[in-house]
């Protein structure tokens, strides 16, 4: 059996799963204030976060700019708000991609089953041996740098992560008696994938893109610290990381810690609360 | 029963050899998947390389006349066939900015490369390992262990490498902030920052695994059989927790060196280290897709190689995979 | 007065956390056991005899206590220091376990399961082990034993990988084996084999043996005396002919007529209701809600061990359906 990254996932899970309802609580609201914030943010900031002020550049946190202002001056906790959009957007887009293709790949497969599924199954195996940082950055080059060229590339890269979610349950549900019953009643293969297969595995579904949106938020990132992602002077939380990497020499590590703290909590509460939901979703042990 | 077990093993013998042969077969195959991929993919990728190279003030005969050097008007296949045959003999062309050759420019880098990701591949491995099996044997560590690497999984290597230079380079100057440096201990030195920020999430997840893989072997029966013989409890988990633990630690670790190979691209950039992964993300950057292409396919080699590596070993350690067939 | 009893359990409890409380899954189970003398102990999935053994081994799993006293040769095992119970289990004792392909570490050598006890035990060098291991297998019907101490535990049958347990348990001259459902994972057809050279094997060395089986007819015919066990306590015991020819325990009784006779063409008559594990018992005999016989006082009070003929019983109602039962017997 091809060796996958995919299995030492799931132990991190597991492990995260361990944890119970407290943990599943917190991490909920955690995530979902993120969430809200990432709606919000730009609306809520108290600075236009693109507007420079040379005068008042590389400042601490005060009354006037709580988490302080970067080299350019620009306030940092209106461009941590205002970033949280794009830095939310790009995992969005991702887990919506990876989801379409993941869960009619998985359908697909697990209603045909036999070569088709053995083949399927292979080819995912392939698929989680890609590195997914590289064919970000080759999708960057090819597509240009930008918004969308690692946001399609990591999106097809996390299509086997759900895939293998979504066949495991949907293959349990095939051989449920109600499919064989709705086929003998005559009803079309797709009605039965869409009225009836896909709503159970819709908690495995919303389970591993949770999960998977922790992780894709952090590659998005990095992808626009390297600046082939979201380009600056655009608000983005990489983006933040990697001006901040600049400013460190000067000794202000603000802007470096306030970008990198989001990051690191929005991922723990998605990991978390993804974790947690898939064993309430029962999709696995 | 008993007298068809030597047929067995001849039988389980002859698996070996063709799993093993059918492995490395599937390795080659996706390198070649992959590089026509590649190859394709930055084709059709913007940028003219023929103004690159020239500038704009060349003739049109002499664009011509490099298009033609160059083999641009052939047909797709042509070229990559042209390319892969090159690239098997050790010609990856020429940078379409420096002019040099591609093999020239990736050489010494690579080296460089390969130095920080054996420092963070050693980081990995015993940390990693190392943490994994205290929080795997006993239930006081796991939570610690636990905790530890909840929280390093989710840093991803450039939020770390900034707390890192902002502590250990700037407020207290222990390493410097950027830079390879010239001689080994000097490099060493200046690699070590980008070592730690790389090994981070990759530690934790070996660690996980480890970890996990130790707690499920301490609950197997034979475990309980060689307590309960009064084996000492260090030769327990030496002989057999470990002993058959080690496959999936392998495994974790294997794909974590790949991972560490892929996770360069980010972490030479944040410490301007001048190793391939710089290279390629500075090359994406000045369209020149020759040497996009070349490093791109070393990367892919290295990790298909890794995880091929595992496989096979995987194959040869364990009696019942040699048994399947 | 008698000579003291090689293993001595004295009111052992086992219980085990589960969700935050204690469970008891042994209850005051007391039993001794002579030299050269084997005991069967028997009872449905749950009954703790399982349990038993393993308190008795100090392989309790992690969150099981056991309280009480388990002494072997004047020695508290319960309360033994790490190197004397390392000393016990690899000199004293041996336990001979259910499933042995579970038990035996699939990416060893036969050679290296065999030898492991011994030597890192400092009792026989590595070459001493291997040369004493093979006698022993030719002893348990072993052919071809160096060829077997080569091989991978998946390259031998069921039957045999427990004929190679029984030689890693006899190995170190062990006093006392235990037998944990021994024949339980073999095929029906090499069953009879194995517990045939196991028997053959102890008796020859002097060995005791306490044989853990649900069978009540094997256990029987291989042990001298019988205990059996009901919900984590012993319900009855006393020699095996005379359990075996006159239960005086309901559940005893139960048992007996629950298996299909090869004597005689009858239907098997099941004990009706589920066995109960010793937490799930209320205040009155844990038997009372599948006996046929009970009274208002067996759903109240626990009854207490009795001496009847001669015999160990937990019955409040003994003396007035032992007639009642000698019918039911087969």
């Amino acid at each position: 059996m091809a060796v996958t990254l995919a299995a030492v996932g799931d132990v991190t899970r597991r492990r995260f799963a361990a944890m119970g309802r407290p943990a599943l609580v917190a991490s909920a609201v955690v995530a979902g204030a993120l969430a809200v914030l990432a709606i919000i943010g730009p609306w809520i900031a108290p600075y236009d976060p693109d507007a420079t002020d040379v005068l008042s550049s590389g400042q601490g946190p005060s009354a006037r700019h709580l988490l302080g202002t970067d080299s350019l001056g620009r306030d940092i906790l209106s461009r941590a708000l205002a970033g949280a959009r794009l830095s939310f957007a790009g995992p969005a887009v991702i887990v919506l991609i990876s989801t379409v293709l993941g869960t009619a790949l998985a359908i697909f497969s697990a209603w045909h089953g036999g070569w088709v599924d053995r083949m399927a199954n292979r080819f995912l195996n392939v698929m989680f041996s890609v590195p997914g940082i590289l064919v970000a950055v080759l999708s960057s080059a090819v597509f240009g740098a930008g918004f969308w060229a690692p946001v399609l590339a990591l999106g097809v890269v996390y299509t086997p992560y759900m895939a293998r979610a979504v066949r495991s349950v949907a293959i349990r549900e095939r051989h449920q008696g109600y499919v064989e019953s709705l086929q003998l009643a005559g009803m079309s293969s797709w009605r039965i994938g869409f009225r009836h297969l896909a709503p159970n595995v819709m908690p495995i579904v919303v389970a591993q893109g949770t999960y998977g949106f922790g992780t894709a938020l952090a590659d998005f990132a990095a992808v626009s610290f390297i600046g082939l992602g979201v380009q600056p002077p655009q608000a983005e939380w990489g983006v933040m990381v990697s001006d901040g990497r600049s400013e460190l020499l000067d000794g202000a590590l603000q802007q470096s810690l306030v970008a990198g703290t989001l990051i690191v909590v929005t991922v723990i509460a998605f990991n978390v609360l993804g974790a947690q939901l898939s064993t309430r979703s029962g999709g696995r042990r | 029963m008993k007298n068809s077990a030597p047929r067995r093993e001849a039988t389980s013998r002859n698996g070996t050899v063709r799993r093993f042969v059918t492995t490395i077969l599937g390795a080659v195959a996706t390198i070649l998947a992959a590089s026509l991929v590649i190859f394709a993919g930055l084709s059709v990728a913007p940028g003219d390389p023929v103004a690159q190279l020239l500038g704009a003030k060349a003739t049109d005969q002499a664009r011509a006349n490099l298009r033609q050097d160059l083999g641009l008007d052939d047909p797709f296949l042509e070229r990559y066939w042209h390319w892969l045959t090159g690239a098997l003999h050790g010609d990856f062309g020429v940078s379409l900015t420096s002019r040099q050759d591609v093999t020239a420019l990736i050489g010494p880098r690579l080296a460089t490369t390969f130095l920080l990701v054996a420092m963070a591949a050693l980081l990995v491995v015993l940390l990693g390992i190392g943490l994994g099996v205290i929080g795997g044997v006993g239930a006081r560590g796991r939570a610690v262990v636990s905790a530890l690497v909840g929280l390093g999984i989710a840093v991803p290597s450039f939020v770390a490498a900034n707390a890192l230079i902002g502590v250990f380079a700037v407020k207290l100057g222990w390493f410097p902030t950027y830079g390879s440096g010239d001689g080994f201990a000097d490099r060493i030195w200046h690699l070590t920052l980008p070592a730690v920020a790389l090994s981070i999430g990759y530690g934790a997840y070996v660690s996980q695994l480890t970890s996990a893989a130790v707690a499920e072997e301490s609950e197997k029966e034979y475990v309980v059989t060689a307590r309960g013989r009064g084996v000492p409890s260090g030769i327990v988990l030496r002989h057999h927790t470990l002993r058959n633990a080690i496959m999936p630690v392998l495994t974790a670790s294997g794909l974590a060196v790949a991972g560490l190979v892929a996770g360069t691209v980010v972490v030479e950039q944040i410490f301007a280290i001048d190793g391939i992964g710089a290279l390629l993300i500075r090359s994406i950057t000045s369209k020149d897709y020759p040497v996009v292409t070349a490093v791109s396919l070393i990367i892919v080699i290295v990790f298909v190689l890794v995880t091929t590596v595992i496989d096979l070993i995987q194959v040869a350690l364990d009696p019942r995979e040699r048994a399947k067939s | 007065m008698t000579p003291t009893p090689l293993l001595d359990i004295h009111d052992l409890h086992v219980r085990v956390r589960h969700r935050g409380e204690q469970r008891t899954l042994v209850r005051d189970v007391s039993l001794s056991l002579d030299t050269a003398e084997s005991i069967g102990l028997v009872g449905e999935s749950g009954s703790g005899k399982s349990m038993t053994i393993k308190a008795a081994m100090r392989l309790l799993p992690p969150g099981a206590t056991a309280e009480g006293q388990v002494e072997f040769g004047a020695r508290d095992v319960l309360k033994l220091n790490r190197r004397d119970l390392s000393r016990y289990r690899s000199r004293e004792v041996a336990l001979i376990h259910q499933d042995p392909r579970a038990h035996i570490n699939p990416t060893r050598t036969i050679a290296q399961f065999i030898t492991e006890g011994v030597v890192h035990t400092g009792q026989m060098t590595k070459d001493e082990a291997v040369e004493r291991a093979c006698d022993l297998m030719a002893d348990v019907g072993i052919t071809d034993a160096q060829r077997r101490m080569r091989q991978f535990p998946h390259q031998l049958s069921g039957g045999l990988l427990q004929r190679v347990m029984i030689v890693a348990a006899l190995l170190p001259s062990p006093r006392l084996i235990f037998a944990d459902e021994p024949t339980t994972a073999l095929d029906v057809t090499v069953q009879s084999d194995v517990m045939a050279i196991l028997g053959e094997r102890i008796r020859d060395r002097q060995v005791s043996m306490l044989f853990v089986t649900h069978d009540l007819d094997l256990a029987a015919a291989v042990t001298d005396r019988l205990a059996v066990m009901y919900a984590g306590t012993v319900v009855e015991s006393g020699t095996s002919a005379e359990i075996y020819r006159r239960p005086l325990h309901p559940y005893t009784a139960g048992l007996l007529q629950s298996r299909p006779s090869t004597a005689e063409v009858r239907r098997p008559t099941a004990i009706p209701g589920r066995p109960v594990a010793a937490y799930e018992a209320g205040k009155g005999c844990p038997f009372a809600p599948r006996c046929s016989f009970t009274t208002d006082r067996c759903h109240t009070e626990r009854p207490d061990r009795r001496t009847v003929e001669g015999r160990s019983v937990a019955c409040h109602r003994v003396e007035e359906i032992a007639d009642l039962l000698k019918e039911h017997a087969p």
